[in-house]
């Protein structure tokens, strides 16, 4: 087997047709990241023993002619999803040791298929950054090229199934953590619809814009893993019952912002979005520009909301309950330094910046104005919906840059981001799929296409990626 | 409206120990950051609701779990206990 070309749906066929075992399968992974994964990084922990376990109690449920659509699937898992018995870490010091003492729910709906868990893949620090740079552990690096950073803050998940170091990962993407690393490394990257999986379990970030979704080779491995972990859970209160949202008949008209992306992407990258809309047209579907004013206007209002959530949510690493603590003479000295030693810069600089939009005398100007504005940037989709089937940009205004490029400065690091955190603002689906390739420095690196679905429109946009990937 | 941030009574706020060195680094940073977002200002919200795309999900207060069902798990990952109980630092102290 060739673990660079292999798919999901492929080893789903090997396993059934017994052409090899889960544990042969799995073992050929566990070979392939000792030998690799020295060099890329993209694990910060593997677990081997209890990998194997899996795979036979995999093979057994195949033997009894139980499989299903992961039985003995080999995947990983990012660092902030909890897996029972396992360091959860999210990449940070202030959680080194912790032990998750829960499934999340992903996590359980993957074990009752009986699918195989390889390890827990590096990330940027609670998820915040878009090149993994921001991980406690150090850098993972881009297989396509080892100078560059795969993107973030799922980098770790892309950079191991890009490398056939997984055949899935599942990430998490709150500004667009799934999307601009799988456009990093080429791959299929889904951020489901706001309620669509169940977020228990997960470590929050930004909890009005934080879903769980998979990357994967192909759309329909993605769509795979999106089926297995997707669903109403009442742990989760947020997340939505089946069928919430009516769709409208598909139109085979795509609709693009293009005023808004005619600025500050790469004349290249830009060039390759075009080619593929070409491919669309080719494929029978109306191409429509829309109007959508307020977009710019997403990224300010991003940069407000996330660093606002992200200063509440974090409040919970304190020292008491869980995680590092650092003795000290009163508890408030313990909160500030376990804080100060367990946090890294970026999330320093989010909790900092978002304890001031939320503070006495700026909350109106800042947060409550932005959450007005993201109303705007809602109604826009809403208006653009009426129209397309799907609204089509670029998920990153580039391609990979160099490890260190951007680290030292915040705001260039945060307009990777210019894209992808409308859908997370909005609440919809989308999708990156491969969109060709352009050159820096003799090598070719992977564009992705995005693709924005109204709520609940998952079906749209495996139903249009499939005509991208056709290509 | 953010040229002047004071990053010492910030990182009091979050409970968050910053060194000096920091402080002078996040002086700078914070600021264009706030400018940078700032572009929102501009954005008409005369017309905006925010009501109707936000609703209230509530469970109902009932079947609770065993009791003590998840006590241990949970108490293994404090960092300091006593017994079944999770041990801080005295939180109020009487006034000398």
């Amino acid at each position: 087997m060739d673990l660079s070309t292999l798919t999901i749906t492929e080893a789903r066929r090997a396993l059934d047709a017994k052409a090899y075992s889960a544990l042969e399968l799995t073992n050929a992974y566990l070979d392939a990241i000792a030998e690799k994964d020295g060099e890329l990084h993209a694990y910060l922990e593997v677990w081997a023993d209890s990998a194997r376990e899996e795979a036979k109690a995999a093979d057994a449920m195949i033997a009894a002619g139980k499989s299903q659509s992961l039985t003995g699937i080999p995947l990983a898992i990012k660092d902030n999803l909890l897996v029972e018995g396992r360091v959860a870490s999210s990449a940070s010091k202030i959680l080194e040791n912790y032990v998750a003492s829960y499934d999340a729910t992903v996590i359980a709906k993957l074990k009752a298929q009986g699918a195989v868990f390889l390890g827990r893949t590096n990330m940027d620090e609670f998820a915040m950054g878009s090149s993994t740079e921001n991980s406690a552990y150090g850098p993972t690096k881009n297989p396509h090229d080892l100078s560059r950073v795969p993107g973030g803050s799922s980098g770790g998940s892309a950079a191991a199934v890009a490398a056939g170091l997984a055949l899935g990962a599942l990430g998490s993407d709150t500004g667009g953590s799934i999307r601009q690393p799988a456009s990093h490394c080429g791959l299929v990257g889904l951020k489901p619809t706001y309620g669509a999986v169940s977020r228990f379990g997960l470590m929050p970030m930004g909890s009005s814009l934080d879903q769980i979704g998979p990357l994967a080779k192909t759309i329909a491995d993605a769509q795979i893993l999106f089926d297995a972990i997707r669903g109403h859970d009442l742990n989760d209160s947020t997340s939505s019952p089946e069928n919430f949202y009516p769709q409208n008949p598909f139109k085979r008209v795509i609709g693009v912002p293009r005023a808004f992306i005619s600025k500050g992407v790469d004349e290249d990258v830009l060039a390759r979005f075009n080619a593929t809309l070409d491919i669309l047209k080719n494929a029978g579907y109306e191409i429509r520009d829309v109007d959508m004013p307020n977009l710019p206007y997403a990224l300010p209002v991003y940069y407000i909301i996330c660093p606002a959530e992200v200063s509440t949510n974090l409040a919970r690493y304190d020292g008491i309950r869980y995680g590092l603590s650092v003795p000290a003479d009163t508890i408030g000295e313990v909160y500030t330094k376990t804080r100060g030693a367990g946090f890294g810069p970026e999330v320093r600089r989010r909790t900092l910046i978002g304890t001031f939009v939320l503070s006495s005398g700026y909350a109106d100007a800042y947060y409550r104005k932005a959450r007005s504005v993201r109303e705007l940037i809602r109604a826009d989709f809403a208006r653009a919906f009426e129209g397309v089937d799907a609204v089509a940009m670029p998920t990153a205004p580039g391609s990979a840059f160099r490890i260190g490029e951007k680290a030292s400065d915040p705001l260039a690091m945060y307009l990777e981001d210019i894209f992808s955190v409308t859908a997370n603002l909005a609440g919809v689906p989308a999708i990156s799929v491969p969109g060709g390739t352009v050159e820096r420095d003799g090598k070719k690196l992977p564009v992705g296409f995005q693709l924005i679905a109204p709520h609940g429109g998952e079906e749209t946009l495996f139903t249009i990626g499939k005509d991208v990937e056709a290509r | 409206m953010s040229d002047k941030v004071d990053i010492v009574a910030l990182a009091k706020l979050a409970r968050l120990d910053v060194s000096d060195a920091e402080v002078a680094k996040l002086e700078k940073e914070i600021p264009e950051i706030l400018k940078f977002v700032e572009a929102i200002q501009k954005a008409d919200i005369s017309d905006v609701s925010e009501t109707k795309s936000l609703r209230n999900v509530m469970r109902a207060d009932e079947n609770p779990i065993e009791s003590g069902k998840y006590t241990k798990k949970l108490l293994d990952a404090a960092p300091a206990r006593e017994g079944d109980r999770v041990a801080v630092k005295q939180v109020i102290s009487r006034k000398k």
